[in-house]
């Protein structure tokens, strides 16, 4: 299998960090403010690979360092420390050592990310269609028609209506906001995909639509993706392999039907048993 | 007045300043070089940027020229003219497009192709052409450094949209040297072409906003637009579809201004640029007088 991601001892603090910090902070210890120097460690030492094609759940509650994890390989936070290799049409990319404008590149063309919040992935100044033209501008298509037709496709591929593509996302409902957020993020057809808790705070049908359309997405276009969730019915229903996190370090790593069949950890144990 | 002031009104050191943030500005066409912007005896927003360049640039024995919006008998244009006279002892002043060395506008480029050995210095109230979609200027600066400018392209996108065509009538956004998009002040869409390759060099000043850049002579000037979309100059022609004429010159190829004749409430179109009209009024009776 092509590996499409590795990411090695990922460590992001917020604060200025001493030497005591790792060893002091993670689940052993309950917390993950270093109790010296105050910092808090977001995430440390978190290792996997992703290869093409596969879903790779990251599980944890709030605060565990899940999105913060996702959001350094998105380049919208800079890590602490780590490395992260992606793999692209033959060349490899050391993530963490690019400059700002390979950076925004990879970001622009080879990335596609979905927030939980409709509004820090869409702009909300501007029509559905128009968000969509802007992914693609960033990536240097110069044809007005072509973009609109990539537009159409892209929301009828994420079922918006294409009636609607020239109406502003305020008056979409949450659930066809994120069908826009998803349609952007695949605008350039990107090999790898972030998903950050898109399902989460959607009523359960729309829920089930929207997780159908991810499936779809990657097994039409192999599209490799890292989903992160505390909700353990998108992990079953999602994830190939997962990742359990809490206070910034992995505890628990497997193929996802062990990990909900069999947990390891006391939290995973608990967490997998509290489940409705 | 004159005897105890420095020529040009700032002081050496000022004038210095400006004239090494104008070589950078050309260094690196379309960068915004920030400058200290001097007080000038009157408001920011009333040319001052354009001030400060022509009187670090101007020297004794040159000639300069003076535009208000293709006028050079308008109040802007007599002020500041007098202004330099009176600061820049030894100087000539011209209404004459030929004639003039260094050429002042606000928001025109002159009809008349210029030359070499002019020079234009544009008064810009606005210098940033991402401030209408991004208000940080922290990030502005990225944007410009990386040359996004997608977000001023989808812009034009939602305008084509709206309303099948671009709607921006002036400071139409234009990329210079293949990188740094410009607003070009307040010109008319009709005079964005003229930055393109231009022989004079094109500086730009903004007082208020303490910024100058610049197009270099012979620099590419490319209107932001789509491949099928392409950029558009203002239409002239009348509902007949004849160009419409100069009403003074009879002139169908400059950038005309509509007027309400008070009499009769007709609109009237006459040439915006003054000293081109009274060049083709010149040929014309030249003509009548060889003809005669």
């Amino acid at each position: 299998m092509d590996k499409v991601l590795q990411v090695r001892e990922l460590s992001v603090v917020y604060g200025k960090g001493c030497a005591s910090c790792y060893k002091k902070t993670g689940p052993d210890f309950n917390s993950n403010i270093c109790p010296d120097c105050g910092s808090v460690v977001a995430a440390h030492d978190v290792s996997f690979d992703l290869y093409r094609g596969e879903i790779l759940g990251i599980m944890g509650e709030s605060g565990s360092g899940k999105s913060t994890a996702v959001k350094c390989l998105f380049f919208d936070e800079e890590p602490t420390n780590g490395k992260a290799l992606f793999y692209d049409e033959d060349q490899q990319y050391n993530l963490f050592r690019l400059n700002k404008a390979q950076q925004r590149r990879l970001r622009n063309h080879r990335f596609g990310m979905v927030y939980q919040n409709p509004n820090l992935g869409l702009n909300f100044d501007i029509s559905a269609g128009g968000n969509i033209a802007e992914r693609l501008l960033m990536s240097n298509v110069s044809n007005y028609s072509d973009i609109r037709g990539r537009a159409v496709s892209l929301l009828s591929r994420t079922e918006v209506l294409s009636e609607r593509m020239d109406e502003m996302p305020k008056n979409f409902s949450g659930g066809m906001q994120q069908r826009v957020q998803i349609a952007k993020a695949l605008a350039t057809n990107p090999p790898l995909l972030f998903l950050d808790e898109v399902t989460t705070g959607l009523d359960l049908s729309v829920q089930a639509a929207i997780l159908d359309l991810i499936l779809e997405i990657q097994q039409q276009s192999q599209t490799s993706m890292i989903v992160v969730t505390h909700d353990l019915g998108v992990i079953r229903l999602l994830a190939d392999r997962t990742l359990v996190m809490k206070y910034g370090r992995v505890i628990e790593t497997g193929l996802t039907d062990q990990i909900l069949e069999d947990p390891q950890h006391a939290y995973t144990q608990r967490l997998v048993a509290s489940a409705l | 007045m004159t005897t105890n002031k420095s020529f040009g009104f700032m002081d050496e050191y000022a004038k210095k300043e400006i004239r090494r943030s104008s070589l950078k500005a050309v260094a690196i066409p379309g960068y915004q070089v920030p400058y200290s912007s001097r007080e000038m005896p009157m408001g920011r927003g009333f040319g001052t940027g354009g001030l400060q360049l022509t009187l670090s640039l101007i020297g004794e024995g040159e000639t300069l020229k003076v535009i208000d919006q293709g006028a050079d008998d308008s109040v802007n244009a007599v002020n500041l003219r007098s202004f330099i006279e009176m600061t820049c002892p030894g100087i000539h002043t011209t209404t004459s497009t030929t004639e003039a060395g260094v050429i002042q506008s606000r928001h025109r480029i002159p009809e008349r192709p210029l030359r070499e050995d002019q020079l234009i210095v544009l008064q810009v109230p606005y210098p940033d052409a991402l401030v209408v979609v991004e208000a940080s200027e922290d990030k502005r600066k990225i944007l410009h450094g990386e040359a996004d400018y997608s977000r001023l392209l989808v812009k034009l996108y939602e305008d084509i949209v709206k309303f099948d065509e671009i709607t921006i009538s002036h400071r139409y956004p234009t990329r210079i040297h293949g990188h740094y998009v410009i607003d070009p002040s307040p010109i008319p869409r009709w005079d964005v072409p003229k930055m393109h390759q231009s022989a004079a060099l094109i500086l730009l000043g903004a007082g208020r906003e303490k910024k100058i850049y610049a197009v270099p002579p012979y620099t590419d000037a490319e209107p932001l637009a789509f491949e099928d979309v392409p950029f558009r100059v203002e239409d002239f022609t009348d509902e007949n579809g004849q160009r419409r004429p100069c009403a003074r010159c009879g002139c169908t190829t400059s950038f005309l201004d509509e007027y309400i004749d008070s009499s009769t409430g007709d609109y009237v179109y006459r040439c915006s640029d003054a000293d081109w009209c009274n060049e083709q009024l010149m040929d014309e009776s030249l003509l009548e007088v060889s003809n005669g």
